[in-house]
């Protein structure tokens, strides 16, 4: 753990609408680490992620980040009257990178010309995914990365994290299931 | 910035967005003669206030579009999250949003003015105010959709916010309309139209930011 870590949260604490959901919380990921997020719902998990994202600002304590992150949340951000294929190329021209490689990891390259509006859940999620996959961001943070994902999509998502992992990124990811993260800290929130 | 205001005229283009407010913008033109009668002189005299009360109305239609869908989609976030701040990202809103209203409302005002027979020389300066206003109208409806969104409802709340807002610009708009008090209404406008366009990606980026933490 000598290299400089990817994200370091030192006392965070969390006040939502009055109501404290975590203090005290303190958190560092080394290039290749991964962190879960667990808890009961309604513990703090989004809005940690939120926080470390930048979206929220904690009540006390410090982030420190290397780089910008990449964030998976619940909300797919997809123009819905465009194709997949259009949606994803916006935001990899954003990001400056090309949207091939998520869509290839996330095995969504036959969606391509499908309109977004059309997509399930589960597809949706694969794409946000793949944009995440695509960015190149070192900092993966994964808001219930698994729901909606059927087998398939889970052991796509396994691989993708395994290959961040390996290339010298990091994954906090919040949930509730099973991502074959299994060397992964594990936070937990509430209760 | 060239590629947000780009996905703005695109979202603006799909889907009968752009068309909405021009078709209304047409149709109240269309109805005003039906309410005050044939009469020339009558339409002439009343007619560029009616069409301005018309560009102001168009304007509101578009409100719920601008910012929800993108605040609850999570579009806002992620332009966040990529380190884009909430001022660019309503900039390049405003621009997107007057070229899909303004100038698209110029041209609608040529069969408006016909439809009610104004005098070319009125046409004239209400092009010109036009040219001059929907900037203004524009960041005001950018405005109140940023208040708004993610209220219930937002609609009417919006309209309730917008249209005391927008008296200015009616008020000296609609003064075009006269000759002798043209050049000094023209000016009023601007001056009202700058105003807003400067306010309109502070006051939207600070209503996203507080949009956010609640």
């Amino acid at each position: 753990m000598s290299a400089t870590p990817l994200l370091a949260l030192v006392d965070l604490a969390c006040l939502r609408g009055g109501r404290l959901l975590f203090e005290g919380l303190s958190l560092r990921l080394a290039p290749g680490g991964a962190a879960i997020v667990g808890g009961p719902n309604g513990s703090g998990k989004s809005s940690l992620l939120r926080i470390v994202a930048g979206l929220l600002r904690p009540a006390a304590g410090r982030v420190m980040r290397s780089g910008r992150p990449a964030l998976a949340d619940e909300a797919a951000a997809l123009d819905e009257r465009l194709t997949l294929g259009q949606a994803l190329g916006f935001w990899a021209r954003l990001d400056g990178v090309a949207a091939e490689p998520g869509i290839e990891a996330m095995g969504i390259a036959h969606l391509r010309q499908v309109p977004v509006r059309m997509l399930s859940a589960g597809q949706r999620k694969r794409a946000a995914l793949a944009r995440v996959v695509a960015s190149g961001a070192l900092l993966w943070l994964l808001d219930e990365p698994g729901n909606a994902l059927d087998s398939d999509g889970q052991a796509l998502l396994s691989a993708a994290m395994a290959a961040q992992r390996a290339r010298g990124g990091a994954v906090l990811a919040a949930t509730h299931q099973p991502l074959g993260l299994d060397d992964a800290a594990v936070v937990r929130l509430g209760g | 910035m060239r590629a947000l205001i780009l996905r703005e005229l695109r979202l603006a283009g799909t889907g009968g967005h752009m068309l909405l407010p021009l078709i209304f913008f047409l149709l109240v033109a269309a109805l005003f003669p039906f309410a005050v009668g044939p009469d020339r002189p009558l339409l002439a005299r009343t007619g560029g206030g009616a069409l301005w009360m018309a560009a102001l109305l168009a304007a509101l239609l578009p409100v719920e579009r601008l910012i929800e869908p993108d605040r609850a989609n999570g579009v806002l976030d992620q332009f966040a999250v990529r380190g884009l701040n909430e001022e660019n990202v309503a900039t390049a809103k405003l621009v997107g949003h007057w070229l899909s209203f303004g100038p698209p409302l110029m041209i609608a005002a040529i069969p408006a003015a016909a439809l009610m027979k104004l005098p070319a020389a009125l046409l004239q300066r209400l092009e010109l105010g036009l040219l001059v206003g929907t900037p203004g109208l524009a960041a005001l409806t950018l405005m109140v959709a940023g208040l708004t969104a993610g209220l219930r409802g937002s609609g009417a709340l919006a309209g309730l916010l917008m249209l005391p807002l927008a008296v200015p610009i009616l008020i000296f708009g609609a003064g075009l309309a006269e000759q002798e008090n043209a050049a000094g209404a023209l000016k009023l406008l601007a001056a009202v139209s700058l105003l807003l366009v400067a306010a309109s990606p502070f006051v939207t980026g600070a209503a996203i930011r507080a949009g956010r933490s609640c």
